[in-house]
């Protein structure tokens, strides 16, 4: 099946030219990293975790988002869903695989990265988070492939396969699970000790998985003759306005924790987040702007939505705004604030701002690109797949 | 033929599935999975503190089953006005441990240093302080928890509390950087090598490893030196006013003890339940 992907016009070679370039520069930062150490990051001795560690966190989400997708399909039977499923298997395997590479740009010794296995440690929720995400992987690699091989030779799935469908649901929400547990167990981290910690992020995951398949479907329908469907389409973002809405409710719990219990370790986070910190008479405020365009923005697409529903009016443009307003907000909210909001504190109570350096956004690009790349060629191959039975 | 060579592919499959997952679960399953993982003269380096300190000289057996647990208390009543002394404290532990110094605060590393009582102590009231608090530096330095939350959440068991001592101690050559422990652990005890720490190492002791970058490191307690039957460089380098007190936290005689007993004592963020072995006097 891999033929399709090598078969494009001249649109298609040009994104992939356009990513490959990225994935260049990224390499190159790379190598800079990895032969002159990561001082070349924004990362510090109190900021000690980053650009890399959050996207790794937010990526897991967007894997795990497919999973509204695959619970609809095989569980509920949903048939409106059975064109895209696919879309969120593959979306899976690009998003996990961006987060292993983060995982191998963010730690100092990667060529020990076999310590994981060799030394395998029970307690260290690390360890429980390598071998859900490359379970995940493994499970989705194998749904996803088995599926599409037997839909292009027009029959039925193997019954063995669905025995992984099935084990991928639990495990979809367990990745998401094992990568908040990294953070909300740790004594000392205030704005990360918090119980809602993980039902928070799989909530922003089921919107921003699905919100990035639903912009994947409209870019697809203009430039590859793919159509999802205006049904499938309109209950996925059904499906991400609930969960965003869900996010912002335990957000918004966040802030009456914190704020009304008066305990300041809970609130610096958020005020510092939202309102600036002030410290001894300087006012950190870094990243205020964003995480108000992360609230903007999640609600002007929630607002998006609630109009077209209410108005009973379908735009592609409309829907694709939407879903691009929510993505962008949940990466703020989860890909930036989540880890420097929760880390500028530090345990002396010393207030360290991170600032990304150049090399640092250069690999985190490059990583992305990566993803887009496997991303957009596991499309082709399902959209390749799908044209062909049709004909 | 077909059929023959799928099945051959299935049970090879299956077989390198079960080759690849074997260590782990091997590993997974024995118990003494710590102790076996050490090399030879890690685990001479740990046993010999237990012997020195076990008092008459038990062997690592009994002092493991007596539940050594080294700790220190700084007096720091002995410290105030004296930043020199503290700062000498500091110089004689970075050098002992060939701790570079890297002028930068984003790459620094720092095992032993002094910071301000609202710092230090966050959780204590810094409000209205006394003219001593305010103007006083306090001695910061790993607190060798018995509940280390660094060792809970390691992935590799690269840093792992030894328990014929109590020490939180590294290998810094199974450590993968990816600084888990200095998430985990609520004192900022913890200095990753940013860089390559070898330059900046201002007088290099031959006795102690350098460490490459790319690791995590901090205060071992001078587990090397205790194992020579030497005190921690810092007990030792302010000795003329006695301000630090070492020694094992179970042993009821020990000095470190009886002073516990006189006076009242302080430790940083108790309330997190990492219980550590450092206390203050202040």
């Amino acid at each position: 099946m891999i033929e399709k992907a090598l078969k494009g016009n001249s649109n298609y070679w040009m994104w992939l030219a356009f990513l490959t370039a990225f994935i260049a520069v990224g390499a190159i930062c790379y190598l800079r990293q990895f032969f002159l150490g990561m001082y070349l990051t924004g990362m510090g001795r109190d900021l000690s975790w980053g650009l890399y560690i959050s996207q790794f966190t937010f990526l897991v989400g967007v894997a795990a988002g497919g999973l509204m997708l695959v619970l609809p399909y095989y569980v509920h039977n949903y048939k409106v869903f059975g064109r895209i499923t696919i879309l969120g298997e593959f979306l899976a395997i690009g998003a996990l695989v961006m987060c292993l590479m983060f995982i191998m740009a963010d730690i100092g010794q990667p060529l020990r990265g076999l310590n994981m296995i060799l030394h395998p440690t029970p307690n260290s929720m690390l360890f429980w988070d390598m071998c859900v995400l490359l379970g995940y992987l493994g499970l989705n690699v194998i749904c996803g492939w088995v599926i599409l091989t037997a839909e292009r030779k027009q029959v039925k799935p193997p019954k063995w396969v669905y025995i992984f469908v099935y084990i991928s649901i639990p495990f979809a929400v367990s990745i998401h699970t094992v990568t908040a547990m990294l953070y909300c167990g740790l004594p000392g981290r205030h704005f990360w000790l918090s119980a809602i910690t993980a039902p928070r992020f799989l909530a922003s995951a089921f919107a921003a998985g699905p919100a990035l398949i639903v912009i994947a479907c409209l870019i697809m329908k203009r430039v590859a003759h793919f159509d999802a469907g205006k049904e499938a389409i309109n209950k996925l973002t059904t499906i991400i306005m609930y969960a965003a809405l869900i996010n912002a409710f335990f957000v918004c719990m966040e802030f009456f924790v914190g704020y009304y219990s008066n305990i300041p370790g809970h609130m610096h986070s958020l005020q510092y987040l939202f309102f600036g910190l002030e410290h001894n008479g300087h006012v950190y405020n870094n990243l205020v702007p964003f995480m108000w365009s992360s609230v903007l923005l999640c609600f002007g697409g929630l607002g998006l939505f609630a109009y077209m529903k209410i108005a009973n009016v379908y735009s592609d443009l409309m829907v694709g705004v939407g879903c691009a307003a929510v993505f962008i907000a949940l990466w703020l909210d989860k890909g930036l604030g989540f880890v420097m909001g929760g880390l500028v504190v530090n345990p002396l109570e010393e207030i360290v701002e991170y600032y990304p350096t150049a090399n640092e956004i250069g690999i985190t690009l490059g990583i992305w690109a990566t993803g887009f790349l496997l991303v957009t060629v596991l499309y082709k191959i399902a959209v390749g797949v799908e044209h062909e039975v049709e004909a | 033929m077909d059929k023959q060579r799928r099945k051959f592919l299935k049970i090879a499959g299956v077989t390198a599935l079960a080759g690849l997952s074997a260590p782990a679960v091997i590993k997974l399953t024995s118990s003494p999975a710590l102790a076996s993982s050490e090399t030879p003269g890690e685990a001479a380096g740990h046993a010999a503190p237990a012997e020195a300190h076990g008092a008459e000289g038990h062997g690592a057996e009994q002092a493991a089953h007596t539940g050594v647990r080294l700790g220190m208390l700084i007096d720091m009543r002995k410290l105030y006005g004296r930043p020199d002394l503290m700062d000498k404290a500091t110089a004689a532990c970075h050098k002992v441990h060939n701790v570079p110094h890297i002028e930068n605060k984003k790459n620094e590393i720092k095992w032993l240093w002094h910071a301000p009582f609202e710092n230090v102590f966050p959780e204590h009231s810094s409000y209205h302080e006394s003219k001593v608090t305010a103007e006083n530096d306090f001695m910061v330095l790993c607190n060798h928890c018995d509940e280390p939350p660094c060792v809970r959440v390691c992935p590799t068991k690269a840093t792992f509390r030894d328990e014929k001592t109590g020490i939180v101690a590294m290998d810094f050559h199974r450590c993968i950087g990816c600084r888990f422990c200095m998430m985990g652990c609520p004192y900022g005890a913890r200095s990753f090598n940013w860089m390559d720490p070898r330059p900046y190492i201002k007088e290099y002791n031959a006795d102690f490893p350098t460490r490459m970058r790319g690791v995590v490191e901090k205060c071992n307690f001078c587990g090397e030196r205790l194992a020579l039957g030497q005190e921690p460089a810092c007990v030792e380098a302010v000795k003329e006013v006695g301000a630090f007190v070492f020694g094992d936290l179970n042993d009821p005689n020990s000095e470190i003890r009886q002073r516990l007993d006189q006076d009242h004592t302080i430790q940083r963020k108790p309330s997190l339940g990492t219980k550590p072995s450092v206390f203050y006097i202040v």
